[in-house]
């Protein structure tokens, strides 16, 4: 079997990181066998904090709490309550983290207990205009 | 010269995938390939073809490369490391370089698993390959897909920037990854092979060219991961339903079926070739999909014709590919197996319970053949019927016309 080795041997890449943005959807179906548990996100967040990778992360208060602001051309102000739940699955929460490469930051969103239970985790690379 | 140009067509993606690794960047390592050829091919009938043409190919690229990024800052940031490398000392090849660019290390196989990184849009994943592995420019990936240059490239230009901003690594997967990882590259040259095998539109039923660039994608990976079964597998079916390519149309382009095909033209070394990656395909473990489809192929290519073929074997072998792939589609080809193995009615009974699948709703193959069975069996306004269904559904013109021709002789009762 011929394999590459540790994963990121390679010396051009030494060093550099690149920040993920991981957007946790909650999934419809709550009330599953496989939905996860407090224990499970207690678990997860503190994996990714022990392991270096963590940047930021939040969870986010229910749907039903939000409160959407537009400003037309003229300055106008509109708030509106909502959004309400449209698609099937509603952002929940996120963490940002720092790692090497996408299947880096793909492995953290498969280990994430919002993944599962009907739910997804969108991974997106922070955008980087230059240090 | 020309032998110059044909050592590039073969190597350029050795070149290429090296110094995507000495760089880590996918558009810098494909721009400073080109500058490295253009260069060689100026230079090497000349002054002839350097001891170790890899070594030389890899110290110009190295040299374009700085220059490339002492003109650019804001890429020579991004990419800050590679002022230290690219100051480093010349190029050491391997001791035991002798032909080719043999004395360059292949890191081909981290490119690989890039460009069929499931990250990216499967549809882009085969020309990504045929670009960066087989060699094509852009404009003769396009020609191969029968897409106008402009939309290949800007596919080709967006799957770069994802591999580049998203940071998808030039990397090999780990063992414990590969069974996840290894079918999606196989997929990805087995696409490439099936629309030179089967075009989905356009005039002409094949495009050799594209099934030869699968088998040579398929025979560099092949090399690169030797113990890998469904390797030799994909190799072995693409060479088996290749070996056809000069009987399976006639002079006018049309298809012609399998019982139809002067088998005296099939391409017996390529058979052969494929028949002992067959038996490498199917020892030692369990078997893939691929090591039996290509098996089921080897069954068709070794008999004297369709009456003798061992149909008892055909259709054993399509129940462990149904048991590996529980499509509609192998369940189809099942069918049609059994309709040689016990006659026409069971085959049709078979096909009649499939009706109600979705993936088959106005898929002509499945069409086409319920549409022959019932016209074996005589039932012929049906058979009519049903090739005019199966002519509403088909892709390509040759296709067409095969369904037309059969269309006619079940309604004059031929």
């Amino acid at each position: 079997m011929v394999c590459g080795g540790p994963p990121y041997d390679d010396s051009t890449r030494e060093g550099i990181t690149v920040k993920y943005m991981l957007l946790i959807n909650a999934g419809a179906s709550a009330q599953d066998d496989d939905a996860c548990t407090v224990e499970d996100w207690m678990a997860y967040d503190q994996a990714v904090r022990e392991a270096g990778v963590w940047v930021s992360g939040e969870s986010l208060a229910d749907l039903v709490t939000a409160t959407t602001v537009r400003v037309s051309k003229d300055g106008k102000r509109s708030v509106t309550d909502g959004p309400y739940a449209e698609t099937r699955e509603v952002l929940g929460g996120f963490y940002v983290i720092d790692v090497p490469d996408l299947d880096v930051a793909l492995d953290w969103a498969a280990r994430c207990p919002g993944a599962r239970g009907g739910g997804s985790v969108v991974v997106r690379p922070v955008a980087d205009f230059g240090a | 010269m020309r032998e110059i140009e044909a050592v590039f067509r073969e190597e350029r993606g050795r070149l290429l995938a090296a110094l995507v690794r000495r760089f880590g960047d996918l558009d810098l390592a494909e721009e400073v390939t080109s500058d490295a050829v253009e260069a060689a091919l100026k230079h090497w009938p000349v002054e002839g073809v350097p001891p170790k043409p890899g070594a030389w190919l890899m110290t110009t690229a190295r040299r374009k490369a700085v220059d490339r990024l002492r003109r650019d800052r804001a890429l020579a940031a991004r990419l800050a490391i590679l002022q230290v490398e690219a100051e480093r000392t010349a190029y050491a090849p391997p001791a035991d370089a002798h032909d080719d660019l043999r004395d360059l290390p292949d890191e081909r196989l981290r490119l690989f698993f890039t460009c069929a990184h499931p990250a990216l849009p499967a549809e882009d994943r085969g020309a990504l390959m045929l670009r960066c592995l087989a060699g094509l420019s852009t404009p003769e990936v396009a020609r191969a897909y029968l897409v106008p240059v402009e939309t290949m490239a800007k596919r080709i230009v967006r799957a770069k920037k994802k591999i580049r901003e998203a940071r998808i690594p030039f990397r090999v997967p780990g063992a414990d990854e590969l069974p996840e990882r290894l079918p999606g590259v196989l997929q990805a040259i087995y696409s490439i092979f099936t629309e030179g095998y089967a075009a989905s539109s356009g005039p002409a039923l094949q495009r050799p060219d594209l099934a030869e660039e699968a088998i040579r994608l398929a025979r560099i990976l092949r090399r690169l991961l030797p113990a890998e079964r469904e390797v030799a597998g994909l190799l072995a079916l693409s060479l088996l339903v290749h070996a056809r390519r000069d009987a399976r149309t006639g002079p006018g382009g049309e298809p012609v079926l399998l019982d139809e095909q002067d088998r005296g033209r099939w391409d017996r070394t390529m058979i052969e070739e494929g028949a002992a990656l067959v038996v490498v395909a199917l020892s030692g473990g369990p078997p893939g999909v691929y090591g039996v489809q290509a098996a089921i192929a080897a069954l068709h290519d070794e008999a004297a014709d369709l009456a003798t073929t061992d149909w008892p074997q055909v259709v054993a072998l399509y129940d462990v590919l149904l048991a590996l792939d529980p499509s509609p589609v192998v369940a189809l080809n099942r069918a049609a197996a059994v309709a040689m193995r016990d006659g026409p009615e069971a085959g049709l009974a078979l096909l009649e319970e499939l009706a109600g699948e979705a993936r088959l709703r106005g898929y002509h193959p499945y069409l086409a053949a319920r549409a022959d069975l019932l016209h074996r069996l005589g039932r012929r306004s049906e058979a009519a019927a049903a090739y005019r269904a199966a002519l509403e559904a088909a892709g390509s013109e040759p296709e067409r016309a095969h369904l037309r021709r059969r269309l006619a002789a079940a309604e004059e009762g031929r």
